[in-house]
């Protein structure tokens, strides 16, 4: 066991290395595969100090190849591992699909064989990353029946949603925002904790407009429900945490609770998670409903490079606040 | 190729046993095609026909803590791993009593209690996932090994090269083979590459590869042995190409005009059975009469598969909406 660090202060980034750290000598059979992971310690410096300290076969430089490395890491968990590959960005995850949808994702049901696997998936724009560095690829994924997916917000979550992933007997994508990275500290409990999986979170309570979002788009939820505060508007905050399963069940006490809803996500609209929740809130809460159901989310373009164009494609606080006055009018 | 010579190293028990399951694969392939022909299979059918001694061959080679990533056209390797043939016959008619309880057909049967890697459609997948099976043995210093196969069609995907190129750099304990049967669905090899030899491709890796002849089960079964063997002694991976040729369509459904007939008579001549009987006989290790009993015995294993899989139940509906995901209490971590 690791001994317990004193209660300090950690980025988003720091939780999700502290997840690792602590799993990996929790467990022997979890290890660490991915591009540039060992000495450098990723591209984002996730991975630091970590192949000292676990050696070469726990933390494994890979060749460049995404669908190999995935493949790889199906086949270790079938034999009893539980492998963490990193995606060095959430983008390259293209490369991987084959392997991930039609292997990890239906190995079980179709022949029974587990697969405890977590893929970090490094996503997410505001970065200046461009097309290739700034996707939110999980509508992808949501798609495909077998994967959980998961999309924390806070350093709390991410430790917490990271350790719960690793224990999973299940294939479990990671999206880790790129943006809360290191804007984001937390003190945490020194205690081993897990946030399970299948939980959403109201981030904060209010009695007129359910906001159902996740990952970094949390955060701007939750400034333009200050802002709106002040006008007498009391947003609700539902951070999902989960994608997939989604607890559809805090989803509809919210939004009967407020009878307003509004889907908030920075990947594009079409075809987004978005869509999906807004249809269930339209199946199961149809009778509660004040007003139209309300969908924030990036257009359907590739993520632009360019500061003035990134920063038109990304929803903003004041999409939030002009829909959310949208809404109250009704 | 000097399989002529290590025959003779190879016990008169395993060589009859094996024999014994490239029977047992022709006749219940044989049989599944005429309840195909029949109507009552539901699906393709996928034969190996006249190409039985690759699966039979490397599946006699490894033990029985390896696991084997068997192709579609591999049934010997799932019937020396304890799949019965009523199981496969099961798993033709989507019964409960198939391998994957009806939610998957044909060929794509796997069960990791009996060392069997599920087969995915999408060719040259399981050879990543093979690689990380090795991955898994090397990082627990087990001296165990994995065997996959896939075709030549196979070896032009890129989870083929990202396999032999990760196995090569960290010298993994796989052993890949290629059955080489001419033709991917009606594609000739000429058209799926510009190298008349597959095994050329290893070297472009820096892994040792070797041309079988894969007619041959003594000589698929020493070179995989001696793959299998510098495997588990940390000697990395190999690439064996076994020549053949798929005598059927690609499935059964495909007539395979687009084959040339003489080619089809060439290869006939050469078919495994036919040179396994010549080589027990001409070693003294069978006669007619034992080689009859095997076929006798066969046949009654068959027909006593084709009754327990009429007379398995079929899934409930409802059960497709088992199994998607793995349960708490399935793995220990």
């Amino acid at each position: 066991m690791t001994t317990a660090a004193p209660p300090h202060e950690v980025t988003y980034l720091e939780a999700i290395s502290e997840a690792l750290d602590e799993e990996m000598s929790r467990d022997d059979s979890v290890f660490l595969l991915g591009e540039d992971i060992g000495p450098y310690g990723g591209a984002f410096r996730i991975t630091e100090g970590f192949q000292k300290k676990y050696g070469e076969w726990r933390v494994l430089d890979t060749p460049l190849a995404e669908s190999g490395i995935v493949g790889a890491a199906i086949g270790a968990a079938m034999m009893g591992m539980r492998p963490v590959v990193e995606m060095q960005f959430a983008d390259f995850i293209s490369c991987a699909f084959d392997q991930i949808t039609e292997v990890a994702a239906k190995n079980h049901y179709r022949w029974g064989a587990a697969v405890p696997m977590v893929i970090r998936a490094p996503f997410g724009g505001g970065v200046h990353g461009g097309p290739f560095h700034s996707e939110c690829p999980e509508g992808w994924f949501f798609h495909s029946p077998g994967l959980k997916l998961v999309a924390p917000s806070t350093p709390y979550d991410a430790k917490g949603l990271l350790k719960a992933a690793i224990r999973d007997n299940n294939p479990v994508i990671y999206f880790e925002h790129k943006f809360l990275y290191r804007r984001l500290k937390a003190v945490l409990p020194t205690e081993d904790y897990i946030v399970p999986i299948g939980k959403a979170e109201v981030k904060r309570i209010g009695r007129d407009i359910s906001v159902i979002t996740y990952g970094a788009m949390v955060h701007l939820a939750l400034e333009a429900a200050d802002l709106l505060a002040k006008e007498g508007t009391e947003l609700e905050v539902v951070d999902l945490r989960t994608l997939i399963p989604l607890d559809k069940q805090t989803i509809f006490e919210s939004v009967r609770k407020t009878s307003k809803a509004i889907m908030l996500h920075e990947d594009n609209k079409t075809g987004g998670i978005g869509a999906e929740v807004a249809a269930l809130v339209a199946e199961e809460c149809f009778d509660c409903l004040d007003g139209p159901i309300l969908r924030i989310a990036a257009p359907d373009t590739p993520v632009p490079f360019s500061t003035t164009l990134e920063e038109f494609f990304l929803p903003k606080v004041v999409d939030v606040v002009a829909a959310a006055r949208k809404l109250a009018a009704y | 190729m000097e399989a002529a010579d290590a025959v003779k190293d190879i016990k008169r028990a395993d060589l009859l046993q094996m024999y014994y399951y490239l029977r047992l694969t022709r006749a219940l392939e044989d049989r599944v095609t005429a309840l195909y022909r029949q109507g009552r299979i539901m699906g393709g059918v996928y034969t190996s026909n006249g190409m039985e001694a690759i699966a039979v061959g490397y599946s006699s080679a490894v033990g029985r803590n390896d696991i084997i990533a068997p192709y579609h056209r591999d049934m010997g390797a799932f019937l020396i791993r304890g799949i019965t043939p009523g199981e496969v016959i099961a798993q033709y008619l989507g019964k409960r009593t198939g391998p994957t309880k009806g939610k998957d057909g044909n060929v794509h049967m796997g069960d990791l209690k009996r060392g069997v890697i599920g087969f995915v459609s999408h060719l040259a997948d399981n050879l990543p996932v093979a690689t990380g099976v090795a991955l898994a043995f090397k990082i627990r210093r087990e001296s165990r090994v994995v065997v996959t196969n896939t075709g030549d069609g196979g070896t032009s995907r890129g989870d083929f090269h990202e396999a032999m190129n990760f196995a090569a750099v960290r010298k993994l304990p796989v052993v890949f083979f290629c059955n080489n049967n001419q033709y991917a669905y009606s594609t000739p090899l000429h058209l799926q590459m510009a190298i008349p030899d597959v095994v050329d491709r290893a070297k472009a890796y820096g892994m040792p590869g070797e041309i079988v002849d894969g007619n041959d089960v003594a000589a698929v079964y020493v070179a995989a042995q001696r793959a299998v063997r510098r495997a588990r002694a940390g000697g990395g991976p190999t690439f064996l190409e076994c020549k053949t040729m798929r005598m059927h369509g690609h499935s059964e459904h495909d007539s395979a005009k687009y084959v040339p007939r003489e080619l089809l008579e060439e290869w006939k001549k050469k078919d495994p059975i036919l040179k396994a009987e010549q080589m027990l006989t001409k070693l003294g290790y069978a006669d007619a009469g034992t080689l009859h009993e095997v076929e006798e015995r066969v046949k009654k294993e068959i027909e006593a598969g084709v009754e327990f899989a009429e007379q398995s139940p079929m899934p409930e509906g409802p059960e497709a909406l088992e199994g998607v995901f793995a349960s708490d209490e399935e793995v220990k971590p």
